[in-house]
């Protein structure tokens, strides 16, 4: 333990860093047979195989070319991205796709945490967990969106979705002109983390 | 709680710091963070209402100034000591040094007792209730009314839940508000649409 510092009659010991706390339940984790490190040591596997944006733009790519699985996905999220081998965990109960159109912007956000559907999305961005974030989409979504760079015109109708039950979201954005003919593989790769969040919309160089 | 977590509306703040292809971690032991609470809800020391719950029970300006992560962080510890898994000595042992944890926590509660069903187009009210424990409703739709989208399947009370309290599980409503009713002449106009729990509602 670091040198306690005497102040007036209190002992104040210092706080120990983020690092130090961190290692200290790692260990105690460990000596009690937790397998704690192998969990940290697989963890970034999982962020980068499992967990990543590219399963919602598989989702994307699918429904753009397929409108019977469109109509499933709409219809029950959950199952139909199970078609293509994707799954959530178990208590993301329900998966709720949200259309975009040309008159319609939706916009997932959670003022209470930072839920996100992860295992389609992919882990949120940094700042999808900021204070400012969850502060002010819900009150000022069209503005915090000209700020990230979304300038919709006004006879767009925004529709915010905040994440406070274990239903998981994610948007589905329009397909862009000039991509007729296109495979999924080509479609899937124009298909941004940020679309499926609502915060950016496409066109066919995005990719 | 009408914690300072609930940020929802709350006013004053800048800009979203957005950058295209943002990280979700800045650091090894962020990933080390997410890796290990995931660990414990694994082993059942606690499940993710106890850990929401936790993170609500920080001290507001340790809230305010902690990271995403040191907030998770501080969730696990404060519980790992709370369930009995390790004392605050052994780990201050360990990391020597201090260690912030979150503030011990008031009561929960179990479902409502009279709860309905609702059905898409249904008009609804939340109701105006004021808890100490966890609640999953944002203070900002608190005796608001807005209409029901479509019903979820049915999910641990998180009220119950995230104090060990036994409870039914229950679905919850998408329920479509307009911004303009939310904060009367002071809002943009959107639809906001929350997912409500069965107890949190009444017919408006």
């Amino acid at each position: 333990m670091s040198s306690p510092v005497v102040v007036a009659d209190r002992v104040v010991v210092p706080i120990a860093s983020v690092e130090q706390r961190v290692d200290a339940i790692q260990a105690a984790f460990d000596e009690r047979g937790m397998k704690a490190t192998e969990a940290v040591a697989e963890f970034p596997h999982l962020v980068a195989e499992q967990w990543v944006p590219h399963n919602g733009a598989r989702v994307v790519a699918k429904a753009w070319v397929d409108p019977e699985f469109r109509k499933r996905l709409l219809a029950n999220g959950r199952a139909a991205i199970a078609e293509l081998g994707l799954s959530m965990p178990a208590h993301h109960r329900h998966l709720v796709v949200l259309e975009n159109s040309p008159a319609l912007q939706n916009v997932i956000c959670c003022t209470l945490c930072s839920c996100t559907a992860m295992a389609v999305i992919g882990l949120p961005p940094d700042w999808y967990k900021d204070l400012e974030y969850r502060a002010r989409v819900v009150r000022e979504s069209r503005t915090v969106l000209r700020e990230m760079g979304l300038d919709l015109p006004p006879q767009v109708e925004i529709r915010v979705w905040d994440t406070t039950a274990d239903t998981r979201y994610m948007v589905l954005p329009e397909r862009p002109a000039g991509t007729a003919g296109w495979s999924e593989e080509r479609l899937a790769a124009l298909v941004t983390r940020d679309s499926l969040i609502g915060v950016a919309r496409l066109n066919a160089g995005t990719g | 709680m009408d914690g300072i977590h609930d940020l929802g509306g709350r006013q004053g703040f800048g800009k979203v710091r957005y950058g295209v292809d943002a990280p979700a971690f800045h650091a090894a032991w962020e990933m080390r963070v997410n890796a290990l609470y995931s660990l414990a809800v694994r082993a059942g020391i606690f499940n993710m209402d106890e850990y929401r719950h936790a993170i609500e029970r920080m001290e507001p300006r340790h809230y305010l100034t902690a990271s995403y992560y040191e907030r998770a962080l501080t969730s696990l510890l404060t519980l790992c000591i709370e369930k009995g898994l390790v004392t605050a000595e052994e780990l201050q042992q360990r990391a020597q040094g201090a260690i912030p944890l979150a503030a011990a926590g008031a009561a929960g509660r179990s479902n409502a007792a009279h709860r309905e069903r609702f059905q898409p187009g249904d008009l609804v009210r939340v109701k105006s209730d004021y808890v100490p424990g966890h609640i999953r409703m944002p203070g900002y739709i608190r005796g608001k009314s807005g209409r029901v989208v479509s019903e979820s399947p049915a999910y641990p009370f998180p009220d119950a839940h995230a104090h060990g309290i036994s409870a039914e599980a229950e679905p919850t409503y998408d329920v479509r508000f307009k911004s303009e009713e939310l904060w009367p002449a002071s809002a943009e106009r959107a639809f906001i649409h929350v997912g409500v729990f069965q107890s949190y509602l009444e017919r408006a």
